[in-house]
């Protein structure tokens, strides 16, 4: 039992590396070893990695060519830009909601009847009514970031303390003051959530908005490849797409520590 | 910190009344009592007897639904008036609000910076100055959450005294604080208060504290809240701990406690006939 405790308490590096290779070399196992009937035709690691790194790959598209890095620029692009707008647009409205007691009276049960509507269901409106491609599948991506962002950014403004808001009223803060300096930097751990989620679901969105209306893309050429029977390139992309939202998912953390020291803070003096 | 400040309140026939769905309950009935300008007074009285109605009425969170309290003179609140809070009248919160997203100097400067009374350098070098002269030092950088209770307590106390407050306000601010802490506080307070006398109006439970700190100590009777009586402290001032080993000390804490228990027995009774 101490030996299980002491293995879950290694170092994260080794724990990490551990489970790396648990899984790597479970997965050469089914394809290669085990090769149970549905897993034949799933690549193994070795060739994933192989065409991936392939200087003159035998799909066209590597970590050496150039055509892999459009596809990335144009999802980052495409997330990114429904990204900035969830944050720009559900802040504002998440803050507002929580802010005025009556405009959250007369929006809350429209966000919450919208809000669970899969982003894929947009799909038909957004090319009905946005020229051309690009915007139909930001679109759909940005709906579904906004959503996870205004009901955070709320949830976080009705988390903070009314003490806080009657305390800065007694020191002379004016309705101005009490947004910069009560309900924005008290919201701001919840609001950094709910940017988590948003970007998680930012990626989800694209791919499926990639394959159903796209051009380019990770999620495109996902399908492509699959309809090629290429799954190395399946999988090769399906990577590429963890590893962006990993780091878009760090760099997220990284911002909000940044403006959040307090909560560091807070952190080290427990 | 030496501006002259009045800040006498006169609390007259003050009256609340809530009501939540059509029940009425009068929390504070026929309530009348002063505050004089530079005087410390304490208010005791069982829980939930509208003692913090009349602090949240002065401070302009809330309203009387009748009476009128008055400020210098002036009409501070009424049925029909509700002065908004301002920094002339600074609250110390029960259960403590620095904001946590300031640092120490951050907070205490707020007031003056957010009025425009002071400019940022000027403000964070008197910050550090009253730090520095109340034993606080190397604090001002830090954020509340790495300090004590205790020293939050303080720095908030001096974040509502760079106002210069007419009247301070300060909601039982001891309760969660151990004996040794609290005792600590009492000193503090007490140091600041004789540098600087302003009117303070200070609710809590804890007789010996009310009696060691407090010119005048108010007692509330059970809902609705009036006043049952009011007890002057004659001790002189400064005052330091061996006050409570005299004669007057003793005798005062005999009279306030056989008050209280009369009340806290009548509060019991109603309880268990609201119960029965």
């Amino acid at each position: 039992m101490t030996r299980i405790k002491n293995l879950a308490a290694a170092p994260t590096f080794y724990a990490a590396l551990a489970g790396m290779i648990l899984f790597f070399s479970s997965w050469y196992f089914l394809t290669e070893t085990l090769t149970l009937p549905r897993f034949k035709n799933i690549p193994d690691p070795l060739s994933v990695v192989t065409e991936w790194s392939a200087i003159h790959p035998k799909y066209g598209v590597s970590l050496f060519t150039k055509p892999y890095y459009v596809d990335i620029l144009y999802s980052i692009i495409r997330t990114y830009a429904a990204f900035a707008g969830a944050v720009v647009f559900g802040v504002s409205l998440g803050i507002v909601m929580g802010w005025s007691r009556i405009l959250h009276n007369y929006t809350f049960p429209l966000v919450e009847i919208f809000r669970p509507m899969p982003p894929l269901s947009w799909i038909p409106l957004a090319v009905l009514v946005l020229p051309g491609i690009e915007l139909p599948v930001v679109f759909v991506t940005f709906i579904a970031a906004f959503f996870a962002t205004v009901l955070n950014t709320l949830l976080g403004v009705q988390s903070i303390n009314r003490d806080y808001f009657l305390a800065a009223k007694c020191l002379g803060a004016k309705p101005r003051d009490i947004l910069f300096h009560v309900v924005i930097p008290g919201s701001l751990p919840f609001i950094f959530t709910g940017l988590q989620i948003a970007m998680g679901i930012a990626w989800m969105s694209i791919v499926a908005g990639e394959i159903i209306a796209g051009q380019r893309g990770l999620g495109y050429y996902i399908y492509e490849a699959a309809a090629l029977f290429q799954y190395e390139q399946v999988i090769m992309y399906m990577f590429t797409l963890g590893f962006l939202g990993y780091v878009s998912s760090v760099a997220i953390r990284y911002v909000g520590n940044l403006l959040m020291a307090w909560e560091e803070a807070k952190r080290k003096a427990r | 910190m030496n501006k002259a400040a009045n800040g006498k309140i006169e609390i007259v026939n003050a009256g609340k009344i809530y009501d939540p769905a059509g029940i009425h309950v009068v929390a504070v009935e026929n309530c009348s009592f002063n505050l004089e300008a530079g005087q410390f007074v304490s208010v005791v009285g069982p829980s939930g007897c509208g003692k913090s109605t009349l602090l949240n009425t002065i401070a302009g969170f809330d309203t009387i639904t009748s009476g009128e309290i008055l400020m210098d003179g002036e009409l501070l609140a009424s049925p029909e008036i509700q002065t908004p809070p301002g920094p002339d009248r600074v609250v110390v919160f029960q259960g403590g609000a620095l904001f946590p997203w300031k640092t120490v100097s951050e907070n205490i400067i707020y007031g003056p910076v957010i009025q425009k009374n002071m400019e940022r350098p000027e403000a964070e070098k008197m910050a550090i100055s009253l730090l520095n002269r109340v034993g606080l030092t190397k604090v001002e950088t830090k954020y509340p959450s790495e300090l004590s209770s205790g020293v939050q307590r303080r720095v908030e106390i001096l974040r509502a005294l760079i106002n210069q407050p007419k009247i301070m306000m300060l909601d039982e601010p001891f309760r969660a604080l151990d004996a040794v802490a609290k005792s600590v506080m009492h000193n503090f307070l007490l140091e600041l208060f004789d540098e600087n006398p302003r009117t303070m109006f200070f609710i809590t439970h804890d007789l010996d504290e009310a009696i060691y700190l407090s010119d005048l100590v108010v007692v509330m009777t059970t809902r609705p809240a009036k006043v049952k009586k009011i007890i002057k402290i004659d001790l002189p001032r400064p005052r330091r701990l061996d006050v409570i080993k005299t004669e007057i000390y003793r005798s005062v804490k005999a009279d306030l406690l056989s008050i209280v228990h009369e009340e806290a027995l009548k509060a019991f009774k109603a309880g268990e006939r609201e119960m029965a």
